[in-house]
């Protein structure tokens, strides 16, 4: 390795647009030295991942060219990829659920024609070992944790040798523990000579794991500075373009009466397994309550529930809240939304997959208002009057984006999409207001717009029920924290009081936090 | 009632064949992630074609003062069979692959398509030689059944295991070739994973475009080697109006039946193969003869409505069967 180049990966001048109108990254230019951490920062849609996907060969760049160790390379595939050395962790793992760790490890690799699975079995565990990863190569995919099949993906390109490492947002599905973990992994990688480019846009971790941080904004490059000689201040304008205060607002409010009583709820999963067990919460008038936890610890199900979409095989959730003056009183469990919203109750769900669940890809703003409210109107025709002022009103109060009430909502971007959906379920005046991931694939700016919108719903005296993914954000804006572990509640905290660190711990443990400190 | 039992089982093998055929050729077609529904097409090419190729090598041989050879006859009739099965496939997967159309879509095109192919050039034919296209009596003996010395002529088992015609067991040959191959050679593991998550097969290096073009063709020719059947042994050479007649159906249904699995082919093949020909054997008086043709269909619909209550990983269909896989796809 004398001296030849000291760069691994050189991408000079790399282009790649999708379409005519998309251009996804523009005249990018990205170093990386060998045996270094690089990581690479920018908001959703700034083309990190697409710029990766050039060097692993999923996509092939229109201008530009690639050296790597030196020497001009042409990636037209994934095999010429890892041909050189290359290997990327894909933030949606792509991995084959029906095949264990180790056939996936294997997959696609040269060798006898006959796949002897002991041997492969014993190679993958020796590998997992060396690196200090805990494995087993005869379970399948569908049977693993996230953080199981992230470990698979490591170890495949590990197994294929790879000298060059990229991973595109590993933290997203990980407790901070599990987040740990890994970095102590890649500082063990990188003790062993492998360079690697790690793609996030949590700041946190940028300081914490990398020697070099190069910044993409829009699709084009930033710049690139050395960690050690900047802050997360200086690195967000850089990744945004302008100063933004990090800070994430939590107005005192005084707090209401008591709108959901939630006692022993308990579900099962499509596999008959229970998804929530006993779980029993209050949700109270101009308070978020933060639900932290694992995906899949059982979220989900906590809201379709709640908002009458899932059935349940135990437990009561009692509504109390008042209906034009009247007060209203009712067990919601088992309740259809309709018959949810006959009773009087304003109860408003900003479900996790927006375009799914939330709104109609295809329709335009003015029908998915009217989604609504059509039900409201006399006789066998809809008012499209009222949705679509409503609409309008939307788009200038939340600064939505969008040539106009008449676009499909599914061309719009994932931010002006979320303000779509919050916008019409806050315009029904909601006395209980359920947002699960609200700033999923969300950039910076957007996701406060997000925070400020559910301060304001708290200030009216709404119940909120905030489910996020972000601890520190989950910390900062919430009253109170639920955290669930594999759908029992292992706590309810305030978060004044209690460290990411013990949330984390809870996340994992249904014991108290010390008691699994204890464990751990 | 032994006795019809036993005759019951030899015809529910004869008539099973072609449908373990189809159904192997389809589970190696949707094993790759495409969902060929030209199954039908596929026989009816290889039905015409098989029968044809006979029937032209023994004319020209008569023609050119000799005697034909059944065995020749029978492995021209293989191989063109084969062939044209491939033909049709390739057009399929030149559409789905290649251009991405819809695998519907093109999976019925196929089966008109092959349809009208098998019975125009067998009516023509038909027309050429005089009224009817039939083989002659040497390359029928060839599809005739077998004698395995001593083995065929065990008591009972020799008549019930032993006594069929020579593509009863290739198919059985195939059916245990293709379960190896998926479980235990690499390039089938290879393959089920393009079938499953092409997404994550092409990441590890493999080639969609290949595996998905060899499964698709070489399935192809396995539904057209089925299709042959139908017209050298079923109704023993002679050219018949609509012969394959809803078996590629059968078989697409039999893939469902036997949880993509070559191996259970064998067994439910039996199984469709004698509520096929049910009607002949078990008589129920005044039951009208269509009430029998419904059976398969029925215990199609019945074994959808079980399969699809029992939710199992590994016995379902390939993840990604009917979907187009493009590596930009965003």
């Amino acid at each position: 390795m004398s001296g030849t180049t000291q760069y691994a990966v050189r991408m000079v001048h790399v282009t790649k647009a999708f379409g005519k109108k998309v251009i996804a990254n523009k005249d990018v230019n990205l170093e990386l030295k060998k045996g270094e951490i690089l990581a690479l920062l920018g908001e959703n849609g700034s083309g990190k991942t697409t710029l990766m996907n050039m060097l692993s060969g999923i996509y092939y760049p229109d201008h530009g060219e690639i050296y790597v160790n030196g020497e001009e390379v042409s990636i037209r595939s994934p095999r010429d990829s890892f041909e050189l050395g290359i290997g990327m962790i894909h933030q949606h793992f792509k991995l084959v659920d029906v095949l264990t760790a180790a056939e996936n490890i294997v997959l696609g690799m040269k060798g006898k024609a006959v796949v002897n699975r002991r041997q492969i079995n014993k190679k993958v565990a020796a590998l997992a070992e060396r690196y200090g990863f805990e494995i087993d190569p005869a379970k399948k995919v569908y049977n693993m944790a996230v953080s199981e099949k992230q470990t698979v993906e490591i170890l495949k390109v590990l197994y294929r040798g790879a000298e060059i490492l990229i991973l595109d947002e590993p933290t997203a599905v990980l407790t901070p523990q599990e987040t740990e973990k890994l970095f102590s992994v890649l500082r063990n990688m990188k003790k062993d000579g492998k360079s690697i480019i790690i793609i996030t846009h949590k700041l946190n971790e940028v300081m914490a794991i990398s020697d070099r941080v190069a910044i993409l904004r829009k699709g084009e490059y930033v710049g690139v500075v050395d960690t050690s000689k900047t802050n997360q201040e200086q690195l967000t304008e850089m990744m945004v373009g302008r100063p933004v205060s990090l800070e994430v607002e939590r107005p005192a409010v005084k707090k209401g009466e008591k709108r959901l009583h939630v006692i022993d709820l308990t579900c099962l999963n499509g596999d008959g397994v229970k998804a929530l067990d006993n779980v029993s919460f209050d949700a109270f008038g101009g308070e978020i309550l933060g639900v932290a936890g694992i995906a899949g610890s059982g979220q989900k199900e906590l809201c379709e529930i709640i908002a009458g979409l899932y059935p349940a095989i135990g437990g009561a959730v009692l509504y109390s809240g008042e209906h034009n003056g009247v007060p209203v009183q009712e067990n919601l469990l088992g309740m259809k939304p309709d018959e949810i919203s006959k009773k009087g109750i304003s109860m408003a769900f900003v479900p996790e997959d927006r375009l799914g669940m939330g709104l109609v890809a295809g329709m335009d703003m003015t029908d998915n208002v009217m989604l609504r409210s059509y039900k409201s109107g006399k006789g066998p025709f809809v008012d499209r009057k009222a949705p679509k002022k409503l609409a309008e009103k939307m788009i200038d109060e939340l600064e939505i984006v969008t040539p106009g009430v008449d676009a499909p909502v599914g061309r719009l971007s994932g931010g002006n999409v979320q303000k779509v959906l919050l916008g019409r379920e806050i315009a029904c005046q909601p006395s209980v207001l359920i947002v699960a991931y609200p700033v999923r694939g969300l950039d910076i700016n957007s996701s406060y717009r997000i925070y400020d919108l559910l301060n304001e719903q708290k200030k009216k005296g709404v119940a909120v029920i905030f489910i996020g993914e972000d601890l520190d954000v989950l910390m900062q804006l919430s009253d109170r924290i639920m955290v669930l572990c594999g759908g029992r509640v292992s706590g309810i905290v305030d978060p004044r009081k209690v460290t990411k660190e013990d949330i984390g711990l809870m996340m994992i443990h249904v014991n108290d936090s010390r008691e699994g400190e204890a464990k751990a | 009632m032994l006795n019809t039992l036993n005759s019951l089982f030899i015809a529910a093998v004869l008539a099973g064949t072609p449908l373990l055929l189809g159904a192997l050729g389809e589970i190696l077609t949707e094993k790759s992630g495409n969902l060929n529904l030209g199954v039908e097409g596929m026989m009816f090419m290889g039905a015409i074609t098989g029968l044809a190729g006979s029937y032209y090598y023994e004319q020209s041989v008569i023609n050119g003062g000799g005697t034909p050879s059944g065995i020749v006859s029978a492995a021209i009739a293989l191989v063109v069979s084969f062939a044209a099965g491939t033909l049709g496939a390739l057009i399929y997967s030149f559409l789905t692959i290649t251009l991405r159309a819809n695998q519907n879509v093109t999976g019925l095109t196929l089966t008109i398509f092959g349809t009208g192919f098998g019975n125009f050039f067998g009516e023509y034919i038909g027309q050429q030689a005089g009224g009817y296209v039939a083989v002659s009596q040497v390359t029928k003996d060839v599809f005739g059944s077998v004698h395995i010395p001593v083995l065929s002529d065990l008591p009972v088992v020799g008549r019930l295991l032993f006594q069929y015609n020579w593509l009863v067991y290739f198919a059985i040959a195939v059916a245990v070739v293709m379960a190896w191959f998926f479980n235990r050679s690499r390039t089938g593991l290879n393959l089920r994973a393009v079938g499953e998550d092409p997404a994550a097969a092409d990441a590890a290096g493999i080639n969609i475009t290949l595996y998905k073009y060899a499964a698709t063709v070489i399935g192809g020719g396995i539904c057209g080697i089925g299709g042959m059947y139908m017209s050298m042994v079923t109704t023993s050479g002679v050219w018949v109006h609509d012969c394959v007649s809803g078996y590629g159906w059968l078989a697409v249904a039999l893939v469902i039946f036997a949880t993509w699995s070559p191996a259970r082919g064998v067994f439910v093949a039996l199984i469709f193969g004698g509520l096929t020909i049910m009607r002949m054997y078990v008589s129920i008086p005044g039951l009208p003869a269509q009430i029998y043709d419904m059976l398969p269909y029925v215990a199609t619909i019945l074994v959808l409505v079980i399969t699809s209550m029992r939710e199992s990983k590994e016995h379902a269909q390939p993840k990604s069967c009917g979907l187009n896989y493009f590596r930009e796809d965003r």
